[in-house]
């Protein structure tokens, strides 16, 4: 197998393989909280924080675990570590920011089953990453979690002004501007390789 | 048990099959709904493999429920979870390794399902074995029957077969859009579109109804 370049490894991770649009992980706050932006873009870096941890852990154990023999232990290893590096970012945000803390409710634990997490522990473990690139691997990821996010939830707020018809309202008319959306990200495949 | 305001074992079952449908009504566990479902059998090994875990899972948080300290119930709903994922990982890679193949990491991503830990947390911790089971197997079956509906129409507009028999002739263009990305979300949004439409047209009809009988009387 040909390493891939850390250069190649952010730009897939950011556009043409987005985890949100392309690989369909992290729907659900994708789809939860992107009602305004100004709630998208701190939950994006929040996540993206947990990812890092997770990657950096994930990593560590990885090698801990393939030395003691215990794969099969290691999606166990993975998820408990999720679990406390959540639990950390949830009581610093709620030390810093108690409004903040507040508006994002449940999707703050709930990050703990954000598949984008576990996603990059299990793709770069599946895909035999050394340690650069996992961490770059890992931030991209978070980045263009962020970045899609954002993304939807500008669109929404200009949408709420429009006049859209009764059917379409919730949840149908989300997932159609997301699959906007991730049509336009599919013109960035083949960038990165 | 013998209360009245308990649901019967039959009630429990069909809670999730259809009325509150985890997909298409409570949108639980996306990811895995978006990802595998490019085809229909994909659809159907995925969505019995979550069945498999809700349900074992559920049955195993139920038992523990008065053993689980409130305070770390999260953490160990998690750690039953992912040993049932892991027994369900080994498993079908034992059993076929082509459709561990298809299926990927989504397998061991079974975890991070929002639905299976929401089952655990808001039905089967509060009350016993038998009717915690059957309630996540009729969630898991109602899981795998929305999976399938979506899988099978991107299969059929997309690569213009259905359980991979061919359903036009070797003229048949596919429509390709819809086995990539953007087509799980098309087809998800296009489903919630029919039944709001079906809704509404019932409502219509209701409401048309009842006017007829008021003017009748």
């Amino acid at each position: 197998m040909v390493r891939e370049s850390l250069g190649q490894i952010l730009l897939s991770t950011i556009l043409s393989g987005n985890f949100v649009l392309a690989m369909f992980l992290g729907m659900c706050p994708f789809l939860g909280v992107t009602h305004s932006v100004s709630l998208a873009f701190p939950l994006g870096l929040a996540t993206t924080f947990v990812i890092v941890i997770a990657s950096l852990s994930a990593y560590v154990l990885n090698i801990i675990l393939s030395m003691l023999h215990l794969e099969f232990l290691r999606l166990i290893c993975y998820i408990v570590v999720i679990a406390s590096a959540v639990q950390l970012v949830e009581m610093f945000v709620k030390k810093r920011s108690p409004a903040l803390f507040r508006a994002m409710g449940i999707y703050l634990p709930l990050i703990t089953t954000n598949c984008a997490v576990l996603g990059v522990a299990l793709f770069q473990t599946a895909r035999d990453y050394d340690f650069a690139q996992s961490m770059t691997f890992a931030l991209g990821g978070g980045a263009g979690f962020t970045l899609a996010l954002v993304m939807l939830a500008s669109v929404r707020e200009r949408v709420q002004l429009s006049n859209v018809p009764d059917m379409m309202q919730g949840t149908a008319l989300t997932l159609m501007l997301a699959g906007i959306l991730s049509l336009g990200f599919m013109g960035f495949a083949g960038l990165g390789g | 048990m013998m209360n009245t305001n308990v649901p019967s074992t039959w009630e429990e079952f069909t809670e999730g099959l259809w009325e509150r449908n985890p997909i298409f009504v409570m949108v639980l566990g996306m990811c895995p709904t978006m990802a595998v479902t490019v085809s229909a059998i994909n659809s159907i090994s995925m969505g019995l493999a979550t069945t498999f875990v809700l349900a074992a899972s559920c049955w195993l948080v139920s038992l523990l429920r008065h053993a689980i300290p409130k305070e770390v119930r999260i953490a160990s709903y998690i750690g039953i979870i992912a040993t049932f994922v892991t027994v369900t990982d080994y498993a079908i890679q034992a059993l076929s390794l082509s459709l561990y193949e298809a299926l990927g990491a989504y397998i061991q991503l079974i975890v991070a399902n929002c639905l299976v830990l929401g089952r655990a947390e808001a039905h089967a911790a509060k009350v016993s074995p038998w009717p915690a089971t059957v309630n996540a197997t009729g969630m898991g079956l109602g899981f795998t029957l929305g999976l399938t509906m979506i899988g099978g129409v991107r299969e059929i507009l997309g690569n213009g077969t259905f359980f991979g028999l061919s359903l036009f002739g070797e003229h048949f263009q596919p429509w390709v859009v819809m086995v990539l990305p953007p087509g799980g979300f098309f087809v998800m949004g296009g489903w919630l579109l029919v039944f709001a439409l079906w809704r509404a047209r019932k409502a219509r009809l209701a409401a048309a109804s009842a006017e007829g009988v008021q003017h009748g009387a």
